[in-house]
């Protein structure tokens, strides 16, 4: 049953999952914490970062990810495991094989109509409250911990959180290289 | 040299080689896609690149089905998106292998612990982007700012959020037309 439930959350992600990868995190966010608990918080995060410091599109990544994680939280083996990553991905990508084939056989000369356009138009400042919303739900305690559980723990993420929109908003500082910074001052401070 | 085999082999190579997300491999899908192997024309592929983009799904996957299917339909369409799939489903499952069993390690967890509040701030800086690209101004800056609101205060799916969304630019579409005649 955990495979059915894994190919419908990821075909349903592959078909809603507007506004590039960054739009599909919310999605990803949603079905996989806080709908399945497939993932924690924690570990969506780690994927996330993950993502960004390995080649391939996110969407691919979680799949592959979640399937693996959900199938052995439930108690199976590697090799059911591996299976689970298999399933996520097809079911992902499943979508976008089934309406790309259909716009390439009949819509293609649809796409570019004012109507059309319009949806999109629609669509696109939804994305960006998708984006804050991934982004809020992320500022919680598993990443940051509490000023009253660990407060040098939540001193040192707010100062990492600033200083990395500061380092890749502003000084355009690699996001790759910025990761790479945070995990040393992890192991430093946070060891 | 087999055509299914090739442009496999090509996607593969695209799909090792997009570091940071989608938008950053456009450049290497033209070189490959246009110049060296002339699968689909210049002006086309700023088409199919536009469509992709507004479709859903994993932008990536969705330029190599449309260049896979203009080769060799059905067949060609699955040779392309699995070239592209591969190396990061590869990559993601030896990791997702090999990191359960240094989750626990102290030294992972410490780093990790550092690298969390980065990545929300890696989100945060592309939400503000978005929000530019989408030339928000103060009739529609309430959009997202109510979007995100009913996702993480009320727990409400992104997806009825996008099908409403959607929907209300069609309708708001439709009204402009009235309109204009």
């Amino acid at each position: 049953m955990i495979f059915l439930s894994l190919f419908i959350t990821f075909f349903k992600i592959g078909l809603f999952g507007f506004g590039g990868g960054y739009g599909m995190l919310s999605l990803i966010q949603h079905e996989t914490v806080e709908t399945h608990h497939w993932l924690s918080t924690a570990e969506f995060t780690d994927i996330v970062a993950i993502s960004q410091m390995t080649p391939g599109p996110i969407g691919i990544n979680s799949a592959t990810y979640c399937g693996y994680t959900a199938i052995q939280n439930a108690g199976y083996g590697s090799g059911m495991a591996v299976l689970g990553s298999a399933t996520a991905t097809f079911a992902l990508v499943l979508p976008s094989l089934i309406l790309m084939i259909l716009i390439s056989k009949m819509f293609m000369k649809y796409m570019n109509t004012p109507l059309v356009q319009s949806v999109f138009t629609g669509l696109r400042p939804a994305v960006v409250g998708l984006l804050a919303a991934a982004t809020l739900l992320l500022c919680n305690e598993e990443n940051f911990s509490t000023p009253k559980e660990n407060p040098w723990q939540f001193f040192i993420s707010c100062a990492l959180l600033i200083a990395t929109a500061v380092g890749t908003g502003y000084l355009k500082i690699n996001p790759i290289r910025m990761i790479c910074y945070a995990g040393i001052a992890g192991l430093l401070l946070l060891y | 040299m087999n055509i299914y085999w090739e442009s496999f082999k090509t996607f593969f190579k695209i799909g090792i080689f997009t570091l940071g997300g989608g938008y950053a491999m456009i450049p290497l899908i033209e070189e490959e896609v246009v110049n060296k192997h002339r699968w689909v024309e210049k002006e086309e592929m700023l088409d199919l690149i536009a469509i992709a983009q507004s479709c859903p799904g994993v932008f990536a996957i969705n330029i190599a089905i449309f260049i896979g299917y203009k080769l060799r339909q059905e067949r060609g369409a699955i040779a392309t998106a699995l070239g592209t799939a591969l190396p990061s489903f590869l990559i993601i499952l030896a990791i997702a292998i090999f990191f359960k069993q240094f989750e626990d390690n102290r030294i992972v967890a410490a780093i990790f612990r550092g690298i969390r509040p980065a990545v929300v701030a890696l989100i945060a800086v592309p939400t503000f982007r978005l929000g530019q690209r989408a030339k928000l101004n103060k009739f529609t800056i309430w959009i997202p700012v109510v979007c995100a609101l009913l996702i993480w205060a009320l727990g409400v799916s992104p997806i009825y959020i996008i099908i409403a969304a959607g929907l209300a630019g069609y309708i708001y579409g439709r009204l402009n037309k009235a309109n204009q005649i």
